[in-house]
């Protein structure tokens, strides 16, 4: 890979605005993600930072401005949504492991169920997402069967199945106890290392400075400060943000 | 006053007309869960289009008409007495499609309206069943690219089964009691043959208490395992 491409934009984000009703959730945000970027975005809850994640895969739909993804303006009405989620992982707070199935079956679903892969070759490489996850042995297991942990894990892994070329963080540790916050984690660092482009909207802030290379602060629906960490952290240009961050450190 | 030795000899006498009675109760129960399953499947679908802003004027339009034909449907039949509503389809639409055969004709609209009562009934066993699926899971399937249609298939109605099949069972034991009002337009039951019985022998309590003694005995064990069916189902996945 040549290194004037380490700048590619693979999501551009114009004017987004998105209304519940009457209430502007988010006002105005415009921001480009590169390939290759680790994006934190942090912000007090109810400041519309999940609502702006989940407008960059249209679980949202933008009330007003543009998402584009490689090229492709996604909030068009022409647009396959289908096609272009393929390459948008999403990883919840609350996990949402199909219950149906079994941790295989569900790591399995996107390559066997939307791109038609042969069942063989998509445990195979489920087998070795899971091995990366460290749980390769639960293959068997419902997701009832696993803790909090375990099943944020294997979300990562299914969502990592489909090959995407971004992935979405929502939250992920936020519905988990303490002591499994930090293998879940590990996991996302060690995705980070792989180079893969992920937005993460967390409320771990030593973990957003460590990984990201890019923090957005998001409050009252526009974005508020985007730095990097050590500057965001260390000399943070918005009142507001100040603010925060001498709630949360 | 009730006499133990009457019903006896009551027994004795039409046993037979009795179990005869309760096999076409069940059949038009089984007849009519069937149909409302069927029925109720189309009707829950309708009620659950959504429209998407992705659809053009003329689908947003013609899903509005659907959904509003399924939910007034379920609306009105869920709002009236199945008694009521045995006797307009009966003497409604049954005198108009006739059957040639009037004793066929008798039966066969009152299948049709158990039927079409029980989907009204299931159509909202079914879509209460899907509704219970957390929302969560439709989205993590959008997010992998399934359609909804693929998403519904493989990670939604495998999921709501579980939430429909007790509910359904249930509707099966109400409708087994309600169809007793079809002896009211003359189709032969169980609830018909007590009629027939307590009219030729002029003795009015014994042959209703035999009835009930029917209906007791098939409901009370069926609504037994039907509740041990649903807490094992409970047990196994428990979220």
């Amino acid at each position: 890979m040549s290194l004037d491409k380490e700048k590619e934009v693979l999501i551009r984000v114009k004017d987004l605005e998105k209304h519940f009703k009457h209430n502007p959730v988010l006002r105005g945000i415009s921001t480009d993600i590169c390939k290759g970027d680790v994006v934190a975005v942090i912000g007090p809850s109810g400041s519309g930072k999940s609502t702006f994640l989940r407008c960059l895969n249209l679980l949202e739909r933008p009330t007003q401005g543009k998402v584009i993804f490689e090229g492709t303006d996604i909030t068009s009405k022409a647009t396959k949504l289908d096609a272009m989620r393929q390459k948008i992982g999403m990883v919840f707070q609350q996990f949402n492991l199909f219950t149906n199935m079994t941790v295989m079956d569900n790591v399995c679903s996107g390559p066997v169920l939307v791109k038609g892969m042969k069942r063989e070759d998509a445990q195979k490489i489920a087998q070795g997402l899971l091995d990366r996850v460290g749980l390769g042995d639960r293959g068997d297991a419902y997701p009832v069967q696993l803790s909090g942990g375990q099943q944020q894990r294997v979300a990562i892994a299914r969502a990592l199945a489909m090959q995407p070329d971004v992935m979405l963080f929502d939250e992920p540790t936020s519905a988990l106890d303490p002591e499994m916050v930090h293998e879940v984690l590990d996991v996302i660092r060690s995705l980070a290392e792989t180079g893969m482009t992920m937005v993460i909207v967390t409320h771990e802030m030593g973990f957003a400075r460590e990984v990201a290379n890019r923090v957005l602060f998001i409050d009252e629906g526009v974005i508020m400060e985007d730095a990097a960490p050590e500057e965001f952290f260390a000399a943070p240009k918005n009142p507001r943000l100040r603010e925060f961050l001498s709630k949360v450190l | 006053m009730f006499s133990l030795e009457r019903m006896l000899k009551i027994w004795a006498k039409y046993g037979s007309m009795y179990w005869s009675g309760l096999g076409y109760t069940l059949l038009f129960a089984l007849f009519g869960v069937f149909m409302g399953l069927v029925l109720g499947m189309i009707l829950a679908s309708g009620r659950m289009l959504r429209t998407d802003p992705q659809d053009q004027a003329y689908r947003k339009g013609l899903k509005w008409i659907a959904r509003s034909i399924c939910s007034i449907y379920v609306e009105i039949f869920r709002a009236t007495p199945m008694i009521v509503q045995v006797f307009v389809i009966y003497y409604g639409v049954g005198n108009v499609l006739k059957l040639p055969d009037p004793a066929m004709n008798r039966m066969f609209w009152g299948m049709m309206a158990v039927g079409f009562n029980s989907a009204a009934y299931m159509s909202e066993v079914i879509r209460s069943g899907i509704g219970a699926v957390p929302a969560g899971q439709m989205e993590a399937a959008r997010c992998l690219g399934m359609s909804h249609w693929k998403a519904m298939c493989h990670v939604i109605l495998p999921q709501a089964v579980r939430n429909i099949l007790p509910a359904m069972c249930n509707e099966f034991v109400t409708i087994i009691k309600e169809t007793s009002v079809l002896g009211m337009v003359g189709i032969v039951e169980l609830m018909f043959r007590a009629q027939s019985i307590a009219k030729q022998t002029f003795i009015f309590l014994e042959p209703y208490v035999i009835v009930a003694i029917m209906y007791f005995i098939v409901v009370f064990p069926l609504s037994k395992i039907i509740a041990a069916v649903e807490r094992r189902m409970n047990k196994s996945v428990t979220r």
